[in-house]
């Protein structure tokens, strides 16, 4: 036991600090040894933790590293996959079709933006009038949630120039109406799944003042349900952000692609590695936000409290 | 141990300060709740009731001073903060059942797995419990069948299933409807009965009249005034107690 017994004192006399119960903001209160003993404690504390997470981490990483070193074909790989001077010489090309993924993602993210905003807000239509839709919303997300978006790739990409109707645009406009389509269908759902979560009494307390349906969406449950699944869709955006990378099976020239042809010419895999770390360092900072989103929303859904 | 150290108060706050960034919330509180008190802690929304009992929980951490469970430094990091709150029970406005779990799941969950108790005994004590206070026949509903007074009662008897040493009750008929606030306040009155050791913050004044061994009135964090029911209510010496009780008593 590190504490002693208080002494059973009767109740403090605070009347005779009257005085000090409305001015007490103006005096800062000095910690006593007890607190400050406390806070070197915690402080001690936490410096051990972070220094076991240090070690720790930086004993796996030596083992992990001694492990793949020794392997019998290490030098190979280590010289098919990560050269430097072929890394190097392939960064500007891969660099060149990285841009491509990016104008991709831009104009995706603001395809599946709206259409997948049109898609929930007709699955949470309530009037039979608009049963039709709603069935064709229902299937539209299902097929497209079931779908790989290769073979999707595959069927808007190739298959929708042949028709022979369109004219002739580049891949990686078919590439980004193929990631909407997937996309929407999901992202359509997380929307959905936030306007439902959106407690009923919300609805009754607009209604009630007289907003339309489509205004009680469009101004109370949306805002509030798009709050509740912000984690959601940004995790949906990192997916989709490496996930431009899959339009290179239509020949667009992306960061993929371009790694490829590169590979083809020096024999050398490494260009898919240079590839691979630039779309991570893509993502990166979307997944930084969302992780620091996610903490900031918790944090002020759990006002105070230790727990 | 100290547990056996009959002569420690249950509850002993020293000096306790807690601010949230710029805003202190309590000043510098003592407060000493012995063995079968009842304790009734009344003031404005915002006088630090709360946060009162919060720290006791230790669901707030305090800036300053120290708490004492039975003798023990319980505001010490070293504590086991988890098996300290085994010891307490608390009962929250919203009553905050898990609305997963039926009746006897949400009175048995901590002796079960907590506590270690068999399945069979904490299903017997919930059901002596839960029949005491006549809701033996809602065993197997969810708390969304019942009525907010049903629930609250329901997380009274969970609270108390693993007799704890010290029982906190916040603002437990803040809300609920006026006729539901009886039942609840005589469930409370039949643990002081049998001889629980309660904090409690209400807005309740009659009940607090009744039941209380020591009222105590928060003001800005500050302990302002303390004493038997009958000298804080009919003859306080504060002028900041006599003032908030003609506030209550003009809209009551």
């Amino acid at each position: 036991m590190t504490s002693t017994s208080p002494a059973p004192t009767p109740p403090t006399d605070v009347s005779a600090e009257s005085g000090r119960v409305s001015t007490a903001d103006a005096a800062p209160h000095q910690p006593s040894q007890v607190a400050l003993d406390r806070a070197r404690f915690r402080k001690k504390q936490s410096a051990r933790s972070v220094l076991i997470a240090l070690v720790s981490t930086v004993v796996v990483a030596v083992i992990v590293w001694i492990a793949i070193v020794n392997t019998p074909g290490w030098a190979l790989v280590q010289q098919s996959f990560f050269d430097p001077k072929t890394a190097w010489e392939a960064l500007p090309s891969v660099l060149l079709g990285l841009w491509t993924n990016i104008q991709v993602l831009f104009f995706a993210s603001i395809g599946v933006a709206i259409v997948a905003t049109l898609l929930a807000t007709v699955r949470s239509l309530r009037s039979p009038v608009w049963f039709p839709l709603r069935f064709l919303t229902t299937a539209y997300t299902d097929l497209f949630r079931g779908l790989p978006v290769l073979i999707v790739l595959y069927l808007v990409g190739f298959g929708i120039p042949a028709l022979g109707v369109f004219p002739r645009v580049p891949a990686q406009v078919w590439g980004t109406i193929a990631l909407v389509l997937c996309y929407s269908a999901y992202v359509a759902e997380v929307l959905r799944a936030g306007m439902e979560a959106v407690h009923p009494s919300q609805r009754y307390a607009a209604r009630s003042l007289g907003l339309t349906h489509g205004q009680t969406l469009r101004l109370v449950v949306f805002p509030q349900g798009i709050r509740k699944v912000t984690p959601a869709l940004m995790n949906d955006f990192v997916s989709m952000q490496k996930d431009v990378g899959l339009i290179s099976v239509l020949g667009a020239v992306d960061a993929v692609r371009a790694a490829q042809i590169n590979v083809a010419e020096t024999y050398n895999f490494t260009a898919y590695v240079v590839a691979g770390l630039l779309f991570v360092l893509l993502s990166w900072p979307m997944i930084r936000l969302t992780d620091w989103y996610t903490a900031r929303a918790q944090r002020r859904e759990q006002t105070g409290g230790a727990v | 141990m100290s547990d056996t150290d009959s002569g420690a108060p249950v509850l002993s706050m020293r000096g306790v300060y807690k601010a949230f960034g710029e805003n202190t919330v309590l000043r510098g509180v003592d407060l000493d709740v012995h063995r079968h008190q009842v304790v009734v802690l009344i003031g404005a929304s915002g006088s630090g009731k709360s946060t009162l009992l919060k720290t006791v929980n230790l669901l707030e951490q305090i800036d300053d001073g120290q708490i004492f469970l039975r003798g023990q430094d319980i505001s010490d990091p070293r504590v086991d903060v988890d098996a300290t709150r085994a010891r307490i029970g608390v009962v929250f406005q919203q009553f905050n059942l898990f609305p997963h779990l039926t009746v006897l799941d949400n009175v048995t969950l901590a002796n079960r797995r907590v506590h270690g108790m068999p399945k069979d005994e904490a299903e017997r004590i919930a059901v002596e419990l839960l029949g005491r206070i006549g809701l033996a026949d809602k065993l197997r509903s969810y708390p969304d069948r019942l009525s907010g007074g049903q629930q609250q009662r329901v997380a009274i008897v969970r609270a108390i299933a693993s007799s704890p040493e010290l029982l906190l009750l916040d603002e437990i008929t803040s809300a609920l409807d006026p006729q539901l606030v009886g039942e609840v306040l005589d469930l409370v009155a039949g643990l002081k009965s049998t001889g629980s050791t309660m904090v409690m913050a209400t807005h309740e004044m009659s009940f607090a009249r009744r039941a209380a061994d020591l009222v105590v009135f928060l003001k800005n964090g500050v302990l302002v005034e303390q004493g038997p029911p009958e000298q804080v209510f009919d003859d306080p010496e504060h002028p900041e107690t006599r003032e908030f009780l003609a506030r209550v008593h003009a809209v009551g």
